[in-house]
């Protein structure tokens, strides 16, 4: 293959309309330098004779002829993009959750991980959320804001939170009949550990301001005579 | 029982309806039964129906349909932003607008500040109680 250019070239014959170009079959030679390719290869243009191909497999023929012709299916080319964040929601937006275990509890948003879900934590010594990753469109946005600038959240991000696989374990004819004696799955240190480094700079944002601990720790809910669309969040 | 709040030229009135809705206008004419001409210092001079005005106590001294500048020295010399703001309608609004605007925050925190005062009171009824016993 001939070596590839680093940016692809403008054109060198401007059209004069379409299909005239400026400069004749003459001087578009000049320009292009072809004389000098020429003298470099000793007045003969370079030959690159064609590579010896290797070997392709042996095809062998097909074991199956569908009775009908069948449709190659439409290429796709879309690549989705990346889920657009709330203008309201920034890190350290106090965030209501709406849905799942954890319904009504009032979060601290630390950041958007790359999958577009929002990573959150409680803090868990206050209301028992751990750090989790939660759905943008379940979750209402307040107005209120934690510090924090104190928090590193570059270590998290969606592997972190991948589910861990079991290994299969092979099971004799024995085993079949004893009840599965399973271990129930313990949270592993470092992951504890995390949530505590974590929540330990946001205690002391929390801490400085009045009420917004005991803001953080009680749920939301909606009582009598509040119309959700005309509540101020 | 009589009528006592007039429609008249200089009336302040309470827009209760419509694009203007919550704001104080002043009636500078009447267009016919049914509708006023109406200023206000921030808006354009226009009609209104007498069904989206609600009449105030408040009255100010003008001629009939006054430049924007006499309007302006008229309701300045009558006071009429501090006498609405310090009526019991008038303040009545403002509480009902703050409390309207209180974020999820605020509103927590305003449950705490209700469930305290009840505490204090609840314990100053329960002294007064045992003092008229005893």
């Amino acid at each position: 293959m001939a070596a590839k250019r680093k940016t692809p070239v403008k054109t060198r014959n401007p059209d004069l309309i379409r299909g005239v170009g400026k400069y004749s079959r003459s001087k578009m030679y000049h320009k292009r330098g072809l004389w000098a390719i020429k003298a470099k290869n000793g007045g003969v243009f370079p030959r690159h004779d064609p590579q010896p191909k290797a070997d392709a497999a042996i095809e062998k023929p097909p074991k199956f002829y569908p009775a009908e012709d069948v449709k190659k299916p439409l290429l796709n080319k879309r690549k989705p993009k990346p889920t657009k964040l709330r203008a309201s929601i920034t890190p350290g937006t106090v965030l209501i959750l709406l849905a799942g275990r954890f319904m009504g509890k009032r979060v601290v948003f630390l950041k958007q991980l790359s999958s577009g879900l929002l990573l959150v934590t409680g803090p868990f010594k206050i209301n028992g959320v751990p750090l989790r990753r939660v759905n943008q469109s379940y979750v209402i946005a307040t107005s209120t804001k934690v510090d924090v600038s104190g928090v590193n959240v570059e270590k998290f991000d969606d592997k972190y939170f991948a589910k861990e696989v079991p290994k299969k374990k092979k099971k004799s004819e024995g085993e079949f009949f004893e009840a599965e004696k399973e271990d129930k799955k313990k949270l592993p240190e470092d992951k504890k550990e995390d949530q505590k480094a974590v929540d330990a700079s946001l205690l002391k944002s929390i801490e400085g301001v009045p009420d917004l601990k005991a803001y953080l720790a009680a749920r939301f809910s909606l009582k009598s005579g509040m119309k959700p669309h005309e509540l101020v969040f | 029982m009589p009528f006592k709040r007039y429609v008249e030229i200089g009336r302040v009135a309470l827009v209760n309806y419509g694009k203007d809705h919550g704001k104080l206008v002043v009636i500078v004419d009447v267009v016919d039964q049914n509708r006023a001409l109406v200023d206000a210092p921030d808006m354009v001079r226009s009609q209104m129906n007498f069904k989206r005005l609600t009449l105030t106590d408040i009255k100010i001294d003008i001629n009939k349909v006054p430049k924007k500048k006499t309007l302006i020295d008229a309701m300045e010399k009558a006071d009429v932003k501090n006498k609405w703001e310090n009526s019991s309608w008038g303040r009545k609004l403002i509480v009902q607008k703050r409390r309207a605007s209180l974020d999820d925050f605020g509103r927590f925190k305003l449950m705490l500040a209700k469930i305290k005062k009840a505490g204090i009171v609840r314990q100053e009824l329960a002294k007064l109680k045992k003092e008229t016993s005893a």
